[in-house]
């Protein structure tokens, strides 16, 4: 019997609300809004399928102004009438975002998008050289595929960042975490890489780190060291930095979230793209036992594949000669890079919640959450006995992590997974839920001790 | 040893744990003609509104009733009969038991109105409510809510999530005018009017007219006036639910009266949560307490008494939590509208009305309880404060340790203390 059928009701299926806040239909602005942003993407749908048709600044300007102040502008108008607070209302009703057909052809469509963009991306030509414009203006050489994925990454990030910081407009944290991460994906994750390439330098991100981006501590990205001059070494100095010094102290004051909801664009996309899907992350066990051996399999992975790089590399090059970049993509940034954190990642938002890659597969936020279960001062506490078990902060977790389990019996909430985006303190309507860096002293009050609960499981220290 | 519950809400699966916990090998039941599995009804609302699956209110994964081997049957329960200390389920399906712990809840109350039966007329209390009020809501343009508390305003914002038109009739001159002080009052009342609710004060049900089909079509009030609408709901407060009891031997005042230990009338028959009403020496009122937590400590108390114990339930100190729209409200402690005369209140309010905090004193200058509005504080540490009875002085030099709202969140216990040391 599925868990569904439990509750023996007369099949009350909700009904999607009109719109939010349950102002029915479309009002003027709204539909000039509507109208703007379907043009814009028109628009731009159409320079795929008439490469070279559309060229200048023009072209590119219209469909973008039209589409992202479309967008935009609607959100603006359909919050604008609501109170500020939780509007939830309708999700599990509408076909977008409880898995219904427009749901599952969401997917599909992000699904193909990254299957062409990885492997197949003659058919995106036209929109590659629609972006030509900007993309000489900035990194000083004509589009490519990647270009044009950086680009839409960003748009949806400010867009739907914009959609976030409308429907959380009463929470501080909220608004800051969300610029933070629009922030850095506009300066960090675009502008800049392609002003590097504009001045003859390497192409490097600044906020991906090994091993999420295991390039940067691979022996054949060491070449930089030549081509860059004294910057290239100051990237692979900032690279490694990052990940054996500011990692560990800023989980340790912040937990891991100072990365995975304010800075990386993989959480960025997430927290924003992602927003009207977070409620898809299945939260049972089963799930988390899933989780926890796939998350740590790719970290033992990646750090496996370092080695043997360097292995290689010390060695004398004797298994793959100058081969280690190609082998590398065919290997490690195909399965893992590619069809994991792309195409399962975001193309499956839809279907199995917004957090998909950095819940199962990403290395770094498997390193991060070892730092942050057992070396870490943040930690989610409880208000006393208020709990009600109502389960919005479990449902509304884009990590799957059953939060209620913890907060209805008082117990502080410390797992690895969190990424600390603060939805589950926003969404519960009893304010049980606090996120918190304090004494690490009594952080697992009320929960076991992970290390003591370590070996107790392993039959190594009796159970207290 | 057969331990049979009746109920599975909170108080009924807590005496269920509780008892599993002290006892590994006893045989325990839980009866439930609602539902099959525990679900957290003050989530109800969230399932209307479309926030959450009827699945995601479940407390407790499926795994857990096997792992501490609680066995559920759906069923009602018909009769009992402790002389033979057995059960009757609905089908005459009869179920005998070594201890018996009543945990039925509550019924919501109707007080013979015309009409009140009639279709499209419901509470909101239960997943069969629930079902009705869903049933009802196409073609819903405008609903009337008669009653004035916490499960009112639920009911108006589910209605209101699905671009419904609101008629909220109150007894009162203010919002929940016997729980919340005028201030408090207003500034709900405020809030609900915002999202465009049309409340009606001093305005009572007389009747419920019908249509052709025996469904609501209107409401005529105490003023005479006739409202149209498609959907009733009474929410006029809940009485336990021990109508199950009439006829046995079981002793029931408004609810099933237990000692403090929680024992009914007869042997092995205990009673818990909102049927329980619990008797206090000679003068004092009986205690019905019908909130999730009292439910929740209850159990434990049971439980505890149950597999052999002698634990009386201690209520502590009272608290309670709602949720006026987006407006949050949490109160520790006794904080009355109409308190005496002697108490001390310090009153903070924003000028845009969305935020209040209340401390009150007794004559001693001892903290006795707080409402706020919009600001989140620590249980915990104004549970303290209470016990230990802080004054003033105190409480406003250390308000914003108890602070409990999220991280960046504007703060104002600089402005709070200002303001109450002024008033002082």
């Amino acid at each position: 019997m599925s868990s569904a059928q439990l509750i023996q009701i007369g099949s009350p299926t909700p009904r999607p609300a009109l719109s939010v806040g349950g102002k029915p239909g479309l009002r003027g602005g709204e539909i000039v809004a509507v109208v703007s942003a379907a043009l814009g993407a028109l628009v731009f749908l159409a320079s795929f399928f008439l490469p070279g048709a559309m060229s200048g600044w023009g072209p590119l300007l219209g469909s973008t102004i039209l589409f992202a102040g479309g967008a935009s502008s609607y959100f603006w108008f359909v919050y604008r009438d609501t109170t500020p607070g939780i509007k939830n209302h309708g999700l599990w009703a509408s076909s977008a975002t409880a898995r219904g057909v427009i749901g599952w052809l969401l997917g599909a469509a992000l699904t193909a998008f990254y299957c062409l963009l990885y492997w197949f991306p003659a058919p995106l030509e036209g929109g590659i050289r629609l972006l030509d414009p900007f993309a000489l203006f900035v990194s000083g050489a004509a589009a490519n595929q990647w270009f044009l994925y950086g680009y839409l990454y960003t748009i949806a990030i400010l867009v739907m960042g914009l959609r976030m910081m409308l429907r959380y407009r009463h929470n501080r944290y909220q608004l800051l975490r969300t610029g933070s991460v629009m922030f850095f994906q506009l300066g960090f994750g675009f502008l800049i890489p392609n002003v590097l390439k504009a001045m003859n330098q390497p192409e490097f991100y600044f906020t991906y780190f090994w091993p999420l981006k295991p390039e940067y501590l691979l022996p054949f990205s060491q070449g930089w060291t030549l081509n860059g001059g004294s910057l290239g070494v100051a990237m692979i100095a900032w690279g490694v930095g990052m990940t054996f010094l500011a990692t560990p102290i800023l989980t340790y004051l912040y937990g891991k979230r100072w990365y995975c909801s304010w800075v990386c664009g993989c959480g960025g996309l997430a927290e924003t793209m992602g927003d009207p899907y977070r409620h898809l992350s299945s939260n049972s066990d089963t799930a988390w036992k899933i989780e926890r051996w796939m998350i740590h399999s790719v970290l033992v992975l990646i750090v496996a594949v370092t080695a043997v790089g360097w292995a290689h590399e010390w060695m004398g090059r004797p298994w793959w000669g100058d081969g280690g970049q190609a082998l590398y993509y065919k290997t490690y940034g195909f399965v893992i890079g590619a069809v994991f954190s792309g195409v399962i990642g975001v193309g499956f938002y839809p279907l199995m919640g917004s957090r998909v890659w950095c819940r199962f597969g990403c290395p770094m936020a498997a390193v991060l959450g070892l730092f942050q279960r057992f070396f870490s001062r943040f930690r989610i506490t409880t208000n006393g006995g208020q709990c009600i078990s109502c389960g919005n902060c479990s449902t509304y977790c884009e990590m799957g992590i059953d939060v209620r389990s913890y907060a209805q019996r008082g117990e502080n909430i410390v797992r690895a997974s969190c990424v600390g985006c603060g939805v589950c303190a926003a969404v519960c309507p009893r304010g049980v839920l606090k996120l918190e860096n304090g004494p690490v002293e009594n952080r697992f009050a009320g929960a076991g001790r992970p290390v003591l609960a370590f070996l107790e499981s392993l039959g190594l220290r009796k159970r207290s | 040893m057969h331990v049979v519950i009746v109920g599975n809400g909170i108080a009924g699966i807590t005496v269920a744990r509780e008892v599993r916990k002290r006892e590994p090998t006893w045989t325990i039941t839980v009866v439930s003609g609602e539902s099959r599995s525990h679900w957290s009804r003050p989530a109800l609302m969230y399932i209307y509104m479309g926030h959450m699956r009827p699945v995601d209110t479940l407390p407790y994964q499926e795994h857990f009733w096997e792992t501490n081997r609680i066995d559920r049957v759906q069923a009602w329960v018909e009769s009992i009969d402790p002389a033979t200390k057995s059960l009757t389920l609905d089908g005459g399906v009869s179920m005998s038991y070594d201890k018996l712990v009543l945990a039925t809840g509550s019924t919501p109350n109707k007080f013979g109105w015309p009409g009140q039966d009639l279709k499209r007329v419901s509470g909101m209390y239960s997943l069969q409510d629930l079902a009705a009020i869903e049933e009802g809501s196409s073609g819903l343009r405008q609903a009337v809510i008669v009653g004035g508390g916490l499960i009112g305003v639920e009911l108006a914002e589910m209605f209101h999530s699905r671009g419904v038109h609101v008629v909220f009739l109150v007894r009162e001159s203010s919002y929940w005018s016997n729980a919340l002080p005028a201030e408090e009052s207003a500034m709900v009342g405020d809030v609900v009017r915002a999202e465009g609710i049309e409340l009606r004060f001093e305005t009572e049900l007389k009747e419920i007219l019908a249509d052709e089909h025996g469904g609501a079509r209107a409401v005529v009030t105490s003023d005479g006036a006739e409202i149209p609408c498609q959907y009733v709901g009474l929410t006029v407060g809940v009485r336990p639910n021990i109508s199950v009891l009439t006829g046995t031997a079981i002793e029931t005042g408004r609810g099933v009266l237990v000692d403090d230990e929680l024992r009914t009338s007869q042997p092995d028959i205990w009673a818990v949560g909102d049927c329980a009403e619990i008797r206090r020496p000679e003068g004092q009122r009986n205690l019905l307490q019908q909130v999730w937590y009292t439910g929740r400590l209850q159990g434990e108390a049971a439980a505890e008494n149950i597999c052999g114990g002698s634990s009386p339930y201690d209520p502590g100190i009272w608290f309670n939590s709602a949720k006026f729209f987006d407006l949050e409200w949490h109160t520790y402690g006794t904080v009355l509208p109409n308190g005496p005369e002697t108490d001390k209140h310090l009153l903070w309010q924003d000028r845009q009305g969305r935020l209040l905090l209340r401390l009150v004193f007794d004559e001693g200058g001892a903290l006795k309880g707080m409402n706020a509005l919009g600001i989140r504080y620590q249980h915990r540490v104004f549970e303290r404060w209470i016990k230990e009875r802080r004054g003033a002085e105190y409480v406003l030099s250390n308000l914003r340790t108890a602070n409990f709202d999220p991280e960046f969140t504007r703060q104002y216990e600089r402005t709070i203390a200002a303001s109450m040391r002024s008033q002082l």
